[in-house]
């Protein structure tokens, strides 16, 4: 599988990133020699192994239904760029 | 209307319903609705840099019941994903939600619609977080500058139920959500307020022309909160699909939002440009794996379900209609059911229940849970009748009588003197006495006209209060002038 311009300048547009052209180039390139590397692994047989899920064999990790400690206006909004009368406030928010 | 003559419908569903848990998904924060903006918040579900989630066992549970319920297959293995997206509903750009190994699969629910049944498929139902809320300053998003966040509602549990694109008509899409509330309502995962947005539906419509097999192209409308939205929702798309059909028009696949105020879907984004979610595994969320015994342990709690509890009513000799009103909600099913173990006539308590508690209840707007009549105290009443007691016209005031005071139905017998005159000797007196004061009306009865008797029962009745038993009073009174 290889990496296309296409595909950068659409991988680009979802992660809300502006490219430049030499960018695109760039990008193009190195995304390309990263799945030519992870490709190895296609040379394994992996018709019986389970797909992973996790990166650590751990599961079921959970808590009982019991109410904690939230935070007040003051400190929930300390660290927004902007906010008011405890609410956060953001930019314009455009669907297309 | 002219569509349905060329056009079916194909409808599938994707119903979000907020489980009752205390808290949130993935953090101690409350679920409570309301309280101040930004204030059931903390760093898990604000999506601060560093903070963990731990999911919250009593979601898993509350999904598995609501799985069990709907006969899906519970998984033995799931897991979360994240859903990418940019929006700030939610402060990490993406959400926590469980992509290709759900903790439900497959399913079904039976429907009713005019008599007809029909199994109704269900897809997959998974764990979700809710998003926060977002309010504009302008009149509409696109003209607002900038919009205020509240996050209390971020985090907030949710089970996505979907369901195959069974069903073809608008009165189908209604009974599949009536029945699932019911059901979820039932065995006690949500409290499934409407008006408070517990439940939102998202509806996918699509119209094909009648007799083909394959699926038009569909489109989807978000977010609507109630059965009416649902239904006026759908008229619109079914008729403007139909009209672009008609033209040799193409039906866009896309997301819709529904204006309540207009009475109109719009085209929210197009599927190819925007739903691209590039879902991957939660890293900070361990998978779940559910065994058998786990799985048991919720089973022994699921209730009987509406459709069986509906069949035994049905077969202890109630009417269809008396079963399903009965059965509609739990708390009434529940009342009924315990009335019936001290009081065994099933059709008479039925109509006691239908009848006057339920308009003594809502006149009151009580909900049967706090009745002030238990249903040890009806069936009591009801005794009171067949033992000839009380007539069933004096039981409707002492019951009135019980709901204002929560009394038993014998004491205020006793206290107000009302137990009918069942008593042969005690009616003698009464009934001579009246004999003797209508000679015309005797004289009536003895020469054919069989109405007088009437006349006559009535003034024994009106000499005893009414409380005259008017089986006996016939009877003897009969016999007298024969």
């Amino acid at each position: 599988m290889t990496i296309s311009r296409e595909d950068v300048e659409y991988v680009a547009a979802l992660a809300r990133l502006e490219l430049t052209e030499p960018e695109i180039n760039e990008y193009t390139e190195q995304l390309n020699s990263i799945l030519g590397y992870a490709a190895m692994l296609e040379r394994l047989d992996t018709d019986n192994v389970v797909p992973t899920a996790h990166a650590v064999p751990l599961h079921n990790v959970m808590r009982g239904d019991q109410v904690g400690i939230s935070l007040n206006h003051e400190k929930a909004l300390k660290n927004a760029p902007d906010g008011e009368e405890g609410f956060f406030r953001v930019p314009r928010i455009s669907l297309t | 209307m002219s569509v349905a003559d060329k056009y079916e419908m194909v409808c599938g569903l994707e119903v979000h319903v907020e489980l009752q848990t205390k808290t949130k998904i993935f953090c101690g924060c409350t679920t409570e609705f309301g309280g101040d903006q930004n204030t059931h918040v903390c760093p898990v579900c604000l999506g601060m840099p560093g903070a963990l989630p731990v999911l919250n066992r009593e979601v898993v549970n509350y999904a598995i019941k609501a799985g069990l319920a709907l006969e899906s297959e519970i998984a033995e293995f799931s897991k979360f994903d994240r859903k990418n997206y940019f929006y700030p509903d939610l402060s990490k750009n993406y959400q926590t939600s469980q992509f290709d190994l759900p903790i439900c699969i497959g399913g079904r629910l039976e429907i009713e619609v005019d008599g007809e049944k029909k199994w109704i498929g269900i897809t997959r139902a998974h764990m979700e977080e809710d998003a926060g809320k977002l309010v504009h300053s302008g009149e509409t998003i696109s003209t607002s500058n900038e919009s205020s966040v509240d996050y209390n509602r971020a985090g907030v549990p949710l089970l996505e139920i979907v369901s195959e694109p069974d069903l073809s008509s608008i009165p189908e899409v209604l009974a599949y959500l009536e029945k699932l509330v019911q059901i979820l309502e039932y065995i006690e995962v949500s409290d499934c307020r409407l008006e408070q947005g517990s439940i939102r539906f998202d509806v996918n419509v699509s119209l094909r022309p009648l007799g083909t097999e394959t699926l038009g192209t569909r489109t989807e409308t978000k977010n609507l909160n109630s059965y009416s939205s649902v239904r006026r929702c759908m008229e619109f798309e079914i008729a403007r699909q139909a009209r672009k059909l008609k033209a040799g028009e193409k039906v866009v696949q896309e997301t819709r939002t529904w204006d309540e105020g207009q009475g109109i879907t719009l085209s929210l984004r197009s599927k190819e440009e925007a739903h691209d979610y590039r879902y991957f595994p939660e890293p900070d969320l361990p998978p779940l794996v559910i065994d058998r015994e786990w799985m048991e342990r919720i089973r022994k709690t699921l209730p009987e379900l509406p459709t069986v509890r509906r069949a035994r009513l049905q077969a202890l000799g109630l009417p269809a209609y008396d079963a399903a009103v009965i059965t509609q909600a739990r708390e009434m099913a529940d009342f009924f059911d315990e009335a019936l173990t001290y009081y065994g006539d099933a059709k008479t308590l039925a109509n006691w229940v239908m009848g006057d508690v339920t308009r003594l209840l809502n006149t009151n707007q009580c909900s049967v849970l706090n009745s002030p009549i238990s249903a040890k105290q009806l069936a009591e009443l009801l005794e009171l009748i067949n033992k000839g007691t009380l007539s069933g016209k004096i039981a409707k005031s002492v019951l009135e009588e019980m709901y204002s005071t929560s009394k038993d139905a014998s004491a205020i017998v006793k206290e107000k003197g009302l137990a009918q005159i069942s008593d042969e000797g005690a009616l003698h007196g009464i009934i001579d006495t009246v004999i003797s004061a209508n000679p015309q009306s005797v004289e009536d009865y003895k020469a054919g006209k069989d109405k007088a008797i009437g006349f006559l029962v009535g003034q024994i009745m009106k000499a005893t209060r009414g409380q005259a038993n008017p089986g006996l009073v016939n009877q003897l009174l009969k016999e007298k002038l024969a």
